[in-house]
């Protein structure tokens, strides 16, 4: 039916909507969709003033008329409960200045569970925009022997036009391009009226609230009722004047008609109910699904966490195997490429900028490329195929005891190969609050720039020439258990007092496991990857310059470099604060090493290395040996257990990364949290330090 | 009405209606529009391996939520 009015309209020559906005729930298969249709021309950016992705791209009908497309973020309802779904509410009802109102909307829904998945498609489809009901995993729906009877559907919609389809499998993408480039797809409706005496109270509040400029002067009723049952915890699109009008009328309506969202609910669901009941047919006896099986393995009370524990051990040696020989590579290569520079040009300030200024500091950041890609691989992985929401139930209970949920687990559990992907990942946490506290505290994980430091200090600490394995890896457990008992201490100050907002109650769909669509995980790594390099690039770069700045000016008359080291800012700067870390036990060249790795961990050990005039290389008993030689002024030696001690745990808290600055800067929108959070990292690694010192002192430690 | 009993209570894979879920508050107004009403049918799946958060199947979806929430809302035998 769809098909020959979409014939029709091409004879017209009017064109249709230009522009398609795809809404849908979360897991019903629409980033799939708009992968679909729009192939890889796509637009990533973030939509102004809130940390929501924005996906934009383009596509092409069968009769050649360019659409752009808009991947609106996943939503269970234009009720928002948070800014994801504030923004998708605030498009679609025109409020976003940014991004006009769409012309047209894909619904996507998951065939295999219409009852759920019409509740916000029903809210779409009275929005008076014409729209295309797309009836996705309709394979699924065809395995489980059910069928749905899309003519009744379509006219208890108000004759939506429907395109069943399975987006994964690329089935029935032609069709729902044909239904695009109709010229005449009708305004669907759900036939769901509201209440005389409600429509009554969201007339009075929306004269109460005209004054504020907070709804629009000339909209139905559905502007003040989205708005008027805000429950997104950042008021995303809602200023503060706007927001103590809005919480009144808001709270006036509420005791003129206790329950009023309620009984919307309830409505909406009558309604959806029968027309499921009229239009879907399912087998009687179906058992468990696949799914279901595969539940009752990876939850299961013994089973579920040899599982859990299997696949995450898996992970864990990838990243650490499979990174190490591209990661030799890219050290390689800049090696190689920094020697070419230094025998190529001529002798000078220019030739040191790029070769130990710009190509070490961005070499630094991109050796760790590797690590991120693979981490980014699994996380999408994981996200794609279900599991993702599976080890949020299992982990929630222990995340919740320092305030945190389930979905927090993973995140800091990746930055303990490198923050940065941890970071990006706390994007699938909905509720601001948990994502910020995680976010916090996710650098405090130890992540693989901390373990060059750490095995440094430990040959320099234990006294034998070869040491033990279970004594490294003991220190090692020791530091890494320092940095999540830290993280999760802090995580619990900052969701007690010191971040404003109520808990979130944890409340999390768990969807049908499906098999990863290869394409779309390849393509989330890549585009998280760049994202990575282009914003965090420029803050890298620039930091980078400015260290090597400070590590070379002024300039010396020696030709040595521990001397031209001492000789230069960065030195006068480790002179100078020598004092105030001196009750950590460290000397100004120790401050120097802190100086030159602000911006990555590993720095130290190379900086040391020039310092103590070491030949920088993979052994580290060279620098180790000269480490221990080294004396204070009244000869007793500098690195004692003590120091190596505090240094290693400044190392478990300090802030010691630019690209996490970067990253976070990019994930909460501005420099307010990243200078916190550098700010308690680094005031927690003083104060740690010093009392490791100190205490060491009095145990009578040397 | 002594079989009404609190979804936290209820045991696993025992087919139930709701009863009663409380008005007003975020969390359950979500809970209502993922269809938990009074009168739909609910079954608890299972308990997480720590024993909270608890998942139930309710019109088609699997959801999870904490004995925080369930200890709110009432069941009664289908």
């Amino acid at each position: 039916m769809s098909e020959v009015s979409a014939y029709d309209s091409l004879s017209e020559g009017i064109p249709g909507p230009s522009n398609f906005a795809l809404v849908g729930n979360p897991n019903c298969g629409k980033t799939t969709l708009f992968n679909a249709l729009t192939g890889l021309k796509q637009k990533v950016g973030n939509y102004p003033g809130v940390t929501v992705e924005k996906k934009q791209g383009e596509c092409f009908l069968n009769n050649g008329q360019k659409i752009s497309l808009l991947d609106l973020p996943g939503a269970y309802s234009l009720h928002a409960r948070s800014p994801d779904e504030a923004v998708l509410r605030d498009v679609l009802l025109g409020r976003r200045r940014d991004t006009p109102r769409p012309e047209g909307i894909l619904i996507v829904v998951d065939a295999t569970n219409l009852e759920r998945h019409l509740y916000l498609a029903t809210q779409i489809m009275e929005l008076g925009i014409p729209c295309i009901l797309v009836l996705n995993m309709m394979d699924i729906v065809a395995e489980r022997q059910m069928s749905i009877d899309q003519a009744t559907l379509s006219s208890s919609l108000g004759g939506v036009p429907i395109i069943p389809m399975s987006a994964a499998k690329r089935e029935g993408l032609i069709e729902l391009k044909h239904a695009m480039a109709r010229t005449d797809i009708p305004l669907p409706s759900s036939g769901i009226k509201l209440d005389t005496s409600i429509a009554q109270g969201l007339e009075s509040a929306w004269h109460q609230l005209r004054e504020t400029g907070l709804l629009h002067p000339k909209q139905n009723l559905l502007e003040p009722l989205y708005i008027l049952s805000d429950r997104d915890p950042m008021h995303s699109g809602v200023d503060d004047r706007q927001w103590k009008s809005l919480e009144a009328a808001s709270k006036a309506l509420a005791e003129a008609h206790p329950g009023w969202e309620d009984r919307l609910v309830a409505k909406r669901y009558d309604t959806i109910h029968s027309v499921v009941e009229k239009v879907v047919r399912r087998q009687a006896d179906q058992g468990p699904t696949l799914s279901d099986r595969l539940d009752g393995f990876l939850l299961h009370p013994v089973w579920g966490w040899v599982a859990l524990v299997a696949i995450l051990s898996v992970l864990f040696t990838l990243i650490f195997k499979i990174a190490d020989g591209p990661m030799g590579w890219i050290e390689t290569f800049f090696d190689t490429l920094a020697t070419q520079v230094t025998q190529g040009m001529p002798a000078g300030d220019l030739r040191d900028l790029i070769s130990d200024g710009v190509i070490a500091g961005v070499g630094g950041v991109v050796v760790f490329l590797p690590q991120i890609l693979i981490l980014f691989f699994f996380i999408g992985l994981m996200e794609d195929t279900g599991y993702m929401a599976r080890v949020a139930f299992m982990m929630d209970r222990v995340m919740s005891r320092v305030g945190l949920n389930g979905k927090s687990f993973l995140p800091l559990l990746s930055s303990h190969a490198c923050a940065v992907p941890g970071i990006m990942a706390t994007r699938t946490i909905d509720h601001p609050k948990d994502r910020l506290i995680t976010i916090l505290v996710s650098p405090l994980a130890g992540c693989s720039a901390r373990l060059p430091v750490y095995l440094l200090m430990i040959a320099t600490l234990v006294p034998t020439e070869e040491i033990p394995l279970l004594t490294r890896v003991g220190f090692l457990l020791a530091m890494y258990a320092l940095g999540i008992g830290g993280a999760f201490l802090f995580a619990w100050i900052f969701h007690r007092g010191l971040i404003k907002g109520e808990g979130a109650p944890m409340i999390l769909e768990l969807p049908s496991y499906k098999a990863p669509a290869w394409s779309a995980v390849l393509w989330h790594m890549w585009e998280r990857t760049r994202l990575f390099l282009r914003r965090a690039g420029t803050v890298i770069l620039t930091i980078s310059i400015v260290l090597w700045a400070a590590l070379t000016y002024p300039r010396s008359e020696q030709e040595e470099p521990a001397m031209a080291i001492e000789h230069s800012l960065a030195g006068q700067l480790g002179k100078w604060m020598e004092p105030a870390i001196e009750p950590m036990g460290f000397d100004w060249k120790i401050g120097i090493g802190l100086i030159a790795s602000f911006a990555a961990r590993e720095v130290f050990v190379s900086t040391m290395s020039i310092i103590y005039s070491v030949e920088d290389s993979e052994d580290l008993k060279p620098l180790r040996d000269r480490l221990r030689s080294e004396k204070r002024r009244d000869g007793s030696p500098v690195y004692t257990p003590r120091v190596c001690l505090s240094l290693m745990v400044f190392y478990v808290f300090a802030m010691q990364c630019l690209s996490t600055v970067a990253v976070v800067r990019r994930e909460t929108n501005g420099w307010k949290w990243p200078l916190f959070q550098f700010a308690y990292m680094t005031l927690t690694a003083l104060l740690a330090s010093t009392l490791v010192y100190q205490i060491g002192g009095w145990l009578g430690q040397s | 009405m002594d079989d009404v009993k609190r979804l936290s209570d209820l045991e696993q894979g025992v087919a139930a209606l709701i009863d009663r879920i409380p008005s007003g508050d975020a969390a359950m107004t979500r809970l209502r529009e993922l269809g938990i009403l009074p009168g739909t049918a609910i079954t608890v799946v299972r308990r997480a391996p720590l024993g909270d958060p608890i998942e139930i199947a309710v019109r088609g979806s699997l959801i999870s939520l904490r004995e925080r929430e369930a200890i709110q809302i009432q069941v009664r035998p289908a």
